[in-house]
């Protein structure tokens, strides 16, 4: 199908024009070194496959940068037919949309305890998810008007934890993990979903983050999911409202998929 | 600066003294306790640094022991320097490493003891402040030697993690035309109860605040400004559970401006109402000493609410950071206010009522070296397009003469930035200063007009709400979530068990040579108490 193979487009169909921004650490001072910056910009360029390239901008950052615009053609082919789109469990929402589907889907707050349990003191992780300050450019949850927090902090003993989601009939517990000698990471995460699973039925969502656990091991750790490294509170946010109000308002926009482009033409 | 926008003085004065009516408490609050951080100042301004093998600090550590022992309600200065005396030890880390191992009595020492050990702390004290004076001094010779920039001074950020990298990058930004270097200091130290020690190299998206870390910067940018012939000027932040000690190591090691909002950490960071409070009382009184400029966090408040909804809640916020920075001793020419350029493009003349909002700042605090942040919350990926609105915030802060200009990144918040981003960054506001720097000399608005309109109506606003601040107590409205939408109970929040009523008899060596500068100042804080108008 013909459809399926494109090019980029400037201006005519198939004529395969792109624009790069880049910058070298050369110098760009004496016409020597500006016309040496230029074939410098000119080589990189052809080597991204830029082929005719035009470097129409080059400018002196300091003494030892130069910054380039480049206009060029590329030969590849873009085949629609070898996109995948890996769609992730749970859509990523606004927080609007987060705030709606609690409202719609659950009726009341959603109430999270989050801490930072064991001898564990960073509280960094934990408190980038939940502040109002937040994280990445995202607020935290304490932001969404439909969740309420509990953030308990660090070195919290997980007996103490497990009580105090009951009394605070927590709907899910966060609990960040940083320090990882000798797997404490694990174990501490392990010690937690037994102790929940022995108060009984209808435990709370278990959720745990940190930079060193493996996303895939959930299961085994007997927790419900795992947020690894650069999670923000929006992912947290949006698998929290779909997970404990499925029914719930706030819908999936194509945009809010993840689009992975394998390799190829290449 | 001229008016544009024809406030009624009434209106004005009536929202200055409502601020003062809803902060006096608060005032009277932070008189009468203290806190750990404001007690393990006291005794870094006496020069105690370092930290056990655990890193904890000894500042950490004599404060605990004291509290322990003999508690902090007549703070911590009377029962160490008395111990110090009575032991025979020859300073405060002789004294702190010696009560870590338990050797140590504390008492509180009475007569002819307490006179002595009050004697001795003050001297240490004397000594700690007038490095903070002898500082301040300095500061004025290197711009008399070198160059005070024009302004809109121009604000760039490094945080790399790593203060070795750091200073490269500052001193290269300040090559490329920043006026203004800010240390972003690492996520979360706000919530650490200590100071770091030392210089480091690891950063959660940012450097930690440590007394080394600032000599080290201040040291480079020195030499980069004799390099220019012009002075510039470096930035940290004074906010979280040590803000009084990071706020003294300012002091001491020459920063020139802190962040240091009055409501910042107990809204964004859930630290305790009444502890940030008594800490940045405190700490405004070391800054208007050290003639620090401090920078409020109004632009925050935009983050989380609407830019048009909220734009009241940054005036009141900017009233109040004026009042408490005013009653601390601060002058106006030390009140870097913040505000933000935050309105969704989409709204309908959005620049329009950013002109408005920024004009209405201008005119309120006509003296003040208000500081202008960039747009954050409605950049998107398009790169272009937020080199565009990049350019109006310019040209909203040079039409309105804001004085201190945080230069907007066309790639804020997708990365970093990059190099050629800081770059074209300052092309942009360089293009602006110099097409229509003057354009704010032609920039008069319709009587009656929309711009006019829309800044009665904040100022309107603004007033209706200090009314019921003043109703309900700060504290209670803090409590409400009456700012930032987050409810913050004045007992709840981290940082409260460090809060400690002072005792008849309370005795603080640096408060003591501090409130003798506020009360030096009676006419300036009454002029601002009862206002003038728009005093323009």
């Amino acid at each position: 199908m013909t459809g399926n193979i494109v090019r980029p487009y400037g201006d005519t169909t198939g004529d395969g024009r792109v624009q790069v921004s880049f910058t070298l650490p050369v110098p760009f001072g004496t016409p020597t070194e500006k016309t040496r910056a230029e074939g410098a910009a000119m080589q990189l360029a052809v080597k991204m496959g830029l082929d005719p390239a035009m470097v129409v901008h080059a400018k002196g950052m300091g003494p030892d940068f130069t910054f380039f615009i480049v206009y060029g053609r590329v030969s590849h082919l873009v085949d629609l037919s070898e996109v995948t789109v890996a769609e992730r469990e749970f859509p990523l929402l606004s927080s609007a949309e987060v705030n709606l589907r609690i409202r719609t889907g659950l009726g009341r707050k959603l109430v999270v305890v989050g801490a930072c349990i064991g001898t564990d003191a960073h509280t960094v992780g934990i408190d980038a998810i939940l502040n109002v300050k937040g994280h990445a450019g995202e607020k935290g949850l304490e932001y969404y008007r439909e969740i309420r927090v509990v953030n308990l902090g660090s070195q919290v003993a997980v007996p103490d934890l497990v009580a105090r989601a009951s009394a605070e009939g927590a709907d899910a517990v966060l609990v960040s993990q940083v320090v990882t000698q000798r797997d404490a990471h694990i174990s501490n995460a392990r010690e937690m979903a037994a102790a929940f699973s022995a108060a009984g039925p209808g435990r709370p969502l278990l959720v745990v983050g940190g930079p060193r656990f493996d996303p895939a091991t959930a299961p085994s750790l007997g927790v419900d999911k795992i947020f690894g490294k650069g999670t923000t509170p929006r992912e947290v946010a949006s698998y929290l409202a779909c997970a404990l109000a499925p029914g719930g308002a706030g819908g999936v926009r194509p945009a809010d998929k993840v689009t992975t482009v394998e390799a190829g033409a290449a | 600066m001229k008016p544009r926008l024809q406030l009624d003085p009434a209106v004005v004065r009536e929202a200055r003294e409502l601020a003062a009516r809803a902060g006096q408490p608060i005032v009277d609050m932070a008189r009468t306790h203290t806190t750990v951080s404001v007690e393990r100042a006291v005794l870094r301004l006496a020069g105690l640094q370092g930290a056990d093998a655990e890193g904890m600090p000894w500042v950490n550590r004599l404060v605990d022991a004291v509290r322990q022992s003999v508690g902090l309600e007549h703070g911590v200065a009377l029962p160490a320097w008395d111990a110090m005396a009575t032991a025979g030890l020859p300073d405060l880390a002789r004294l702190a490493e010696a009560a870590a191992q338990g050797k140590v009595e504390f008492r509180i020492p009475a007569g002819d003891d307490a006179r002595t050990a009050r004697a001795v702390a003050s001297a240490a004290l004397a000594g700690g402040i007038g490095k903070i004076d002898a500082n301040r001094a300095m500061r004025q010779r290197l711009i008399d030697e070198t160059a005070e920039p024009p302004k809109p001074w121009i604000y760039l950020i490094v945080a790399t993690g790593d203060i070795y990298e750091d200073i490269p990058q500052a001193q290269a930004a300040a090559r490329e035309g920043a006026d203004i270097i800010a240390v972003i200091r690492s996520t979360g130290q706000s919530l650490l109860d200590y100071v770091p020690e030392g210089a480091t190299r690891e950063g959660f998206a940012g450097t930690y605040a440590t007394q080394e870390n600032f000599r080290l910067m201040r040291a480079a940018l020195d030499q980069t400004s004799r390099e220019l012939g012009r002075y510039v000027r470096l930035t940290n932040y004074a906010s979280g559970l040590c803000m009084p000690e990071i706020a003294s190591l300012a002091g001491l090691e020459r920063l020139d401006m802190m962040l240091n909002d009055c409501m910042y950490g107990i809204i964004f960071r859930d630290i305790n109402p009444r502890r940030t409070f008594i800490d940045q009382r405190f700490s405004r009184q070391i800054h208007a000493r050290a003639g620090i400029i401090i920078n409020t966090g109004e632009d925050n408040y935009l983050t989380t609410a609407d830019a048009v909804d909220a734009a009241h809640t940054v005036v009141v916020s900017q009233l109040m950071n004026e009042f408490f920075g005013k009653e601390a001793g601060l002058a106006d020419s030390q009140l870097g206010l913040g505000h933000a350029f935050e309105i969704n493009p989409e709204v309908p003349d959005s620049f329009l009522l950013e002109l408005a909002h920024a004009q209405l700042v201008r005119e309120l605090f006509p003296d003040a070296p208000l500081k202008y942040m960039p747009p954050t919350k409605h950049m998107t990926g398009n790169v272009f397009a937020g080199y565009l609105l990049d350019a109006f915030f310019n040209l909203c802060g040079v039409m309105t003469d804001q004085s201190i200009l945080l230069i907007g990144m066309m790639t804020e918040g997708i990365h970093t930035p990059f190099l050629s981003d800081r770059d074209l960054a300052l092309e942009n506001v360089r293009y602006v200063r110099d097409a229509a720097g003057r354009l704010g000399e032609s920039f008069v608005p319709a009587p009656g007009g929309f711009i006019q309109r829309r800044a009665a109506h904040v100022l309107g606003e603004s007033v209706a709400l200090l009314r019921r601040i003043c109703d309900e107590g700060l504290l209670n409205a803090i409590a409400d979530g009456t700012f930032g939408i987050t409810r913050r109970p004045a007992d709840g929040g981290r940082g409260l068990d460090g809060v400690i009523s002072r005792a008849d008899g309370y005795f603080n060596p640096a408060s003591d040579i501090l409130d003798g500068g506020v009360r030096g100042h009676p006419a300036d804080s009454a002029a601002s108490m009862s206002g003038t108008g728009a005093r323009s």
